[in-house]
């Protein structure tokens, strides 16, 4: 029951972070975010070098060949999150294999 | 808040790049000790989480945003380690697959917007929760106020790194007051994102916060007919 229940949530968690990265996406600002604007207006915007995967298929949140600017970013961010789902569940199973107790006892946990 | 290559020269760029080894290498240790089986997966879905609503820039002042940095939420969520680790891999895919944020600055922007908004934020989480009644409203704002002051710190760090070895040659002191300035800013959508999220989490699985885990109430037994509940343990 709890581990379906856990199962349901996150899937849940899962379609929210794709519904955002796909649909919501596209609706964000493509002002210079803080750090960049300051650079811009303090004069160093222009040490910035390109970025050695700059022509990447994926380079800039946008993928290569899709003329609509708004499915380029969708597509882009259901593959991120995607990608980022896998690799996060693959650490943190190694992370869970690292324990040193192995008898199972949880850990009193913080705060 | 995703440093290119170039900013920052090489000597400073590698010395955060170890600072981040030896972070992303203790938050590793730590997290096997303290992270819960059924948090393993839910750290996944806080990265990928992360990931999304980074992507989602929102208005601060005339012609900058900002985005969600996202550390002190997840260490909100999943603990400070575990936390640390979801946005490193989120900065990590970012810098290898969108060209986000420069490799050679890989290890500034994990020490700036992973280990110092998971581990300093969640620092500023516990002493909030101290001062604010346990209750669930109490750890949604906490969250939030952390993750605001997260996000200034963030951008002090980068303030730090920028005297130590930037490029370009702005002077440092209105390089702070222009970082902090917006940063500010940006620190309140990252408070409203954070709360809200926490606040949802807590609505639908309290058990799974990690920083809400002294608010579990015990369980109960199902009493017996005429009986009072006894709590167990």
């Amino acid at each position: 029951m709890r581990s379906s229940n856990l199962r349901i949530f996150l899937l849940g968690g899962l379609l929210v972070a794709i519904g955002l990265a796909m649909l919501v996406s596209g609706f964000a600002s493509s002002s210079p975010d803080g750090l960049n604007k300051v650079a811009e207006d303090h004069g160093f915007a222009t040490t910035a070098r390109q970025h050695l995967f700059e022509n990447g298929p994926l380079a800039g949140y946008a993928v290569k060949g899709v003329g609509n600017d708004r499915l380029s970013t969708g597509i882009s961010g259901l593959i991120g999150v995607l990608v980022t789902f896998g690799i996060g569940l693959a650490l943190f199973a190694v992370v869970r294999a690292l324990r040193s107790d192995r008898d199972g006892s949880e850990p009193t946990r913080a705060p | 808040m995703h440093i290119p290559d170039g900013f920052i020269n090489a000597p400073t760029s590698l010395a955060a790049g170890a600072v981040a080894a030896g972070g992303v290498g203790v938050s590793l240790r730590r997290a096997a000790q303290t992270l819960q089986e059924k948090q393993a997966p839910l750290a996944g879905l806080v990265a990928a989480y992360i990931f999304a609503v980074q992507m989602l820039n929102f208005p601060v002042a005339a012609g900058t945003s900002g985005h969600l940095l996202g550390g002190c939420l997840a260490a909100v969520l999943v603990g400070p380690w575990a936390g640390a680790l979801c946005v490193s891999v989120v900065l990590l895919v970012q810098g290898l697959l969108f060209a986000d944020g420069g490799l050679t600055a890989l290890g500034l922007n994990i020490v700036n917007m992973a280990l110092i908004t998971a581990w300093g934020g969640y620092a500023i989480f516990l002493l909030l929760r101290r001062a604010l009644p346990a209750t669930r409203t109490g750890v949604t704002i906490s969250a939030g106020v952390a993750a605001g002051i997260s996000v200034v710190l963030a951008s002090l760090a980068f303030v730090v790194e920028y005297a130590t070895g930037g490029n370009g040659g702005a002077p440092v002191g209105t390089v702070v007051a222009a970082m902090v300035g917006v940063h500010t800013l940006i620190g309140i959508g990252e408070g409203i994102i954070t709360a809200l999220t926490v606040g949802v989490v807590l609505g639908v699985r309290p058990d799974l916060v990690y920083g809400a885990a002294d608010l579990q109430t015990p369980l109960v037994l199902a009493p017996k007919p005429g009986d009072p509940a006894r709590e167990v343990s």
